[in-house]
């Protein structure tokens, strides 16, 4: 078992390194001036991040396949967000789905 | 911080308070799945206070349960997190000048505070909708860490709730308005062909960092309808 001493400092390190990673951006960015070009590539860039979450955790866990009622939820969650129904009504339904589709055998 | 909950309207702040709902309710399975794998109380609440991102602790947390090195779990840890590099570029000018503010806003950053942030008009509207996601998510997460890592496994099995699937949607449904762009949406298009492709092989965290190279494609693509247009122009 690892000592709680080495839990700590991982633990600790990991935070750091976080907020090392969070901290750099605001305070690099507020050193320069930006053009209105390089900020609208920036939140393209964040959109483009956000965007391959989704499509990572929607589809896999880890490196394989996550299996059917995870993606079947969040497309059901896109189609009422893509028609503009309200933002509770998208969580839910998304998560509605997936959880009807395990209570049905549906991995 | 007044003028945050003055320029909140309720509609938004509903809509923040589902998804720190949902995540408090992963805090207690993450507390719960954590001590039962064997690890001390105080870990989840630890890596919570500290790391406050929960992929990252997940992975952290599962490497280590399995004996693994606690230095390859950081490391994992961190290449999970390094989105937040690019995060920080794009939403920094929320945190506002003064350095309290940007110590405390650098570190409530995540995914979700990002993408409800995006997801606003105007200037003022971000900043209030950054600050209301972070603090409400932060004192959630962690009062469900805490929760789970006294009460057991309880809620072990958030997927039998479909929590799994509401967290893409969350993100998606927050980025669905700015993929109306022609430029973004190329961009996020081939960022999560690039992601989906590399993920089988590559480690956590770097295929999402990957999909980085989908915003060149937007770019590249971008460049070459002026030279197109010119050389249409001269022949």
């Amino acid at each position: 078992m690892i000592s709680a001493a080495t839990l700590i400092v991982a633990a600790v390190v990991l935070g750091a390194g976080t907020f090392a990673f969070r901290f750099a951006g605001p305070v690099l960015r507020a050193r320069v001036e930006l053009s209105p070009r390089v900020e609208k590539l920036m939140a393209v860039a964040a959109v483009t991040l956000l965007a391959a979450l989704v499509a990572t955790a929607a589809l896999l866990d880890g490196h394989e396949f996550v299996g059917f009622a995870r993606p079947a939820g969040v497309a059901v969650g896109g189609l009422l967000a893509w028609r503009k129904a309200p933002f509770v009504v998208v969580v839910l339904a998304a998560a509605a789905t997936a959880a009807i589709l395990r209570l049905l055998g549906v991995p | 911080m007044r003028s945050i909950w003055r320029t909140l309207d309720r509609g938004l702040a509903r809509d923040i308070a589902l998804v720190c709902l949902a995540d408090a309710v992963v805090g207690v399975s993450f507390g719960a799945i954590t001590v039962s794998s064997g690890l001390p109380l105080w870990l989840p609440m630890l890596l919570s206070l500290v790391v406050f991102a929960g992929a990252a602790q997940f992975m952290f947390v599962g490497l280590v349960a399995s004996g693994g090195n606690p230095i390859a779990a950081v490391v994992a840890g961190l290449l999970v997190n390094a989105r937040h590099l690019p995060f920080g570029f794009a939403v920094g000018d929320v945190l506002g000048d003064r350095w309290a503010r940007r110590i405390v806003g650098s570190h409530l950053m995540i995914d979700e505070t990002v993408a409800f942030a995006l997801a606003q008009r105007d200037a003022e509207r971000r900043r209030a909708a950054y600050w209301a996601c972070g603090v409400g998510l932060f004192v959630c997460w962690n009062v469900g860490v805490v929760l789970g890592a006294f009460g057991g496994t309880v809620v072990a099995d958030t997927d039998a709730f479909g929590l799994d699937a509401a967290f893409p949607a969350v993100l998606l449904a927050l980025v669905l308005p700015s993929l109306r762009d022609q430029a973004t949406r190329r961009a996020a298009l081939a960022g999560v062909v690039i992601a989906l492709a590399t993920a089988p092989f590559l480690p956590a965290g770097v295929p999402v960092l990957l999909a980085l190279a989908g915003v060149l494609v937007s770019f590249v693509g971008k460049q070459a309808e002026p030279a197109e247009k010119a050389k249409e122009a001269a022949s």
